[in-house]
């Protein structure tokens, strides 16, 4: 599995050094620690985003695999198609080795706008694993809300004012409902969490079909904290049950790493500028509600797992 | 690069292949066969529905060894074979008006990151208000999308063209995809004598698919599609329209070999009817070119001079082909099936006027709108075109487009 910090440091650098993401950016780090768990042929599709755009400013690329930018919402059809030519392929022999496919997007490229494709490409039952790296807005078009943003979150369109008090509903369990495709393997991970990461990217790669992992992606600009916090807050979500990790391994459900001590979720809240209005005693409701959702997902998880 | 022809002759014994009658979605279902596509995306669609059924149907008796990916629309259909037309495998994908319509995104970026593709789009009218008939407006409203865009008259010219077109997409002076536009219900729903060459000489003509240019070979990795700065995006569109320009040689010699193989060829680009003695002539496009040929034959009884020129290519457009083949001609009249919004006019009519601008005496040209919807064009509306362009060749008055069917009595 996993194995240590030191055997990873020695693999192979497949997102090389140069790219143009921003100084604290949690998808670098996501990307890094999932391609350490896998090995060989690679082929990636990337949904246009922050990502996709700053590892491939033409005549440099940062990927040491072939990549192809689809575009924003078809990154998992473009994929079936890879895949789907690789097995038409291979079964004439015209290829010998053994490929690995992935597609990555944000959560806008997930979420949204290609959620349809998403569908579709796990329904189809290609074997390829899907990463959204969740910031939690449209980072790349200078924070929009989306349908990953959580309650109570300021975004340029659910601004605070005299009336608003940022988004207004809740997030969308994107986890649930690829798991309701029946996929082999589901899984949510964070970049604080590494040994975890890499042992689902692992899990993700070697299942027999499609595999999916949500991940935290903390984003500086996006969430308005100070650039050295970025692990500190995917560990904070975790901590306090706002982004639990867990898995959904042929159906049955794993939470792979459970709090000692459950943290309230204002502790992730505070450092963020995004959920700053938040913190005034006039919208202690909101905050509450907030809480109240986390809670209420915590429990849920915890029954499905059997734990509850 | 034109070259008169009679249709339908059987000279190349090799290439005779079996005679059987099919629709026009079944015969492009058999292009893709004999085409020996190896990735298949599609979702079906009113007219192109059969299509699908056909192709799966291939591939579950084992006849087309193809990968079908059963895709959820028509943006995921299109997408599923950049993904496998960059892995080196040749595909195959058919659509229709609404589909196409949503398939504009995927539809753009096809020809300018230069994938082989070749689609079928069984024409339809679009898109409000609800009309799920023919018409060429679905095609013609993505002409400058940068594909090549091939029409066809029968469904013989269907299954034909599909072939040629993976020739001419995958020819390293053009790496371009390749429409081919047939009539929806016209063509796509509408038995007619096929003849089905076999699949020895089609695999003589149409070699196994080798990219070289754009793949996904970890052997040597690419990173596809990457953020291009503003010189080089103009070189990249400079040499994309230098590609179309030259697809227009390979088009007449992709016509040619395939003529001197199967014994039918089509003309290239354009093909001329009876006009190396014409005064006048029709210029139509797609399956109402079938009916132009039977008027102009009766006109020719009744001892008017015509003759019928039938635009292949839509893209690249055949200029240098009709200025040539209208050179001796006094009047032209163009059959449109779709209309040009803003000009008031039908597209080949504007871009036949363009074609002629700033050639010596070039003919007076007039207009019709005809078949859009579905709506028959009949050969009461060839002959009242004929009128008109008889009468615009002796300098009677007449108005510059007029829609057949819709004059008041």
């Amino acid at each position: 599995m996993a194995g240590n910090l030191k055997q990873l440091s020695h693999k192979p650098e497949r997102l090389a050094s140069g790219h143009r993401l921003c100084a604290g950016c949690g998808a670098p780090i996501i990307v890094r620690q999932i391609l350490s768990g896998v090995d060989g042929p690679l082929v990636i599709a990337n949904a246009t985003s922050c990502l996709q755009v700053t590892t491939s400013v033409y005549p440099y690329s940062n990927w040491r695999c072939s990549w192809i930018h689809s575009a924003f919402e078809n990154t998992a059809a473009t994929i079936g198609g890879v895949e789907a030519a690789y097995r038409a392929l291979k079964k004439r022999g015209e290829i010998d080795e053994d490929y690995k496919f992935m597609a990555i997007g944000g959560d806008g490229g997930t979420f949204d706008i290609g959620l349809q494709s998403l569908s579709g490409a796990l329904e189809r039952g290609h074997k390829f694993v899907y990463v959204c790296y969740d910031n939690e807005a449209y980072m790349n078009t200078g924070v929009q809300r989306s349908s990953a943003t959580p309650f109570g979150a300021w975004t340029t369109t659910s601004p605070v004012g005299e009336i608003g008090q940022g988004k207004l509903m809740g997030r969308k369990d994107l986890t649930a409902i690829v798991a309701a495709h029946r996929i082999p393997y589901v899984a949510q991970a964070s970049p604080s969490h590494w040994k975890d990461m890499v042992t689902k990217a692992e899990k993700a790669f070697n299942a027999d079909g499609p595999a999916f992992l949500n991940v935290i992606s903390p984003c500086v600009p996006g969430w308005k904290y100070d650039t050295e916090l970025t692990i500190k807050l995917a560990k904070s979500a975790v901590d306090s049950c706002y982004w639990p990790l867990y898995e959904i391994e042929n159906g049955q459900y794993k939470v792979t790493y459970r709090p000692k001590e459950k943290k309230p979720v204002v502790e992730f809240l505070k450092p963020q500028g995004r959920f700053k209005h938040l913190l005034d005693p006039k919208n202690k409701q909101l905050l509450d509600n907030l809480q109240a959702q986390v809670d209420r997902d915590w429990e849920e998880l915890l029954r499905k797992a059997g734990e509850g | 690069m034109v070259t008169e022809q009679v249709k339908h002759t059987s000279n190349a014994a090799r290439g005779v292949g079996k005679v059987t009658v099919m629709d026009g979605n079944k015969a492009a279902a058999y292009g893709a066969l004999l085409s020996r596509v190896q990735v298949l995306a599609a979702y079906p669609i009113t007219p192109q529905t059969p299509l699908v059924e056909y192709l799966s149907q291939f591939v579950a008796d084992g006849a087309l060894k193809a990968d079908f990916v059963e895709v959820e629309s028509e943006h995921s259909s299109l997408s599923v074979l950049h993904g496998a037309s960059l892995a080196g495998a040749r595909t195959f994908t058919a659509t229709s008006g609404q589909g196409l319509a949503l398939m504009y995104e995927p539809y753009n970026r096809t020809p300018t990151i230069r994938l082989p593709i070749v689609m079928g789009i069984a024409t339809r009218d679009g898109i409000s208000p609800q009309c799920v008939w023919g018409g060429h407006q679905d095609a013609i409203n993505v002409r400058d999308a940068g594909w090549i865009q091939l029409f066809v008259e029968d469904n013989q010219e269907i299954l034909d063209t599909v072939i040629m077109a993976y020739k001419i997409a995958e020819h390293p002076d053009v790496l371009l995809p390749v429409n081919v536009c047939y009539d929806g219900f016209y063509l796509s729903h509408m038995a007619d004598r096929v003849e089905i060459p076999p699949q020895e000489i089609v695999d003589e003509f149409l070699p196994p698919y080798r990219p070289t240019h754009q793949i996904l070979d970890p052997d040597n990795p690419m990173s596809i599609d990457p953020l291009t700065p503003n010189e080089l995006f103009m070189e990249y569109r400079y040499k994309h329209l230098q590609a179309l320009q030259r697809a227009k040689q390979v088009i007449a010699d992709v016509d040619q070999e395939f003529a001197s193989l199967f014994g039918r060829g089509y003309g290239g680009l354009i093909e001329k009817y009876r006009m190396d003695d014409a005064e006048i002539a029709i210029v139509g496009i797609g399956s109402p070119v079938g009916t132009a040929r039977v008027a102009v034959d009766r006109a020719r009884d009744e001892g008017k001079k015509i003759g019928l020129v039938k635009v292949r290519a839509l893209r690249p457009f055949p200029r240098e082909e009709l200025v040539e083949a209208l050179r001796n001609v006094r009047s032209v009249g163009v059959m449109d099936k779709n209309v040009c919004f803003g000009w008031g006019t039908g597209v080949l009519f504007m871009e036949l006027r363009s074609a002629m601008l700033g050639v010596p005496k070039p003919p007076a040209t007039v207009g019709f709108i005809d078949g859009l919807g579905g709506s028959d064009i009949t050969m009461e509306h060839y002959a009242r075109a004929i009128a008109i362009v008889d009468d615009s060749a002796n300098g009677l008055a007449h108005q510059e487009i007029t829609w057949l069917g819709l004059e008041e009595e």
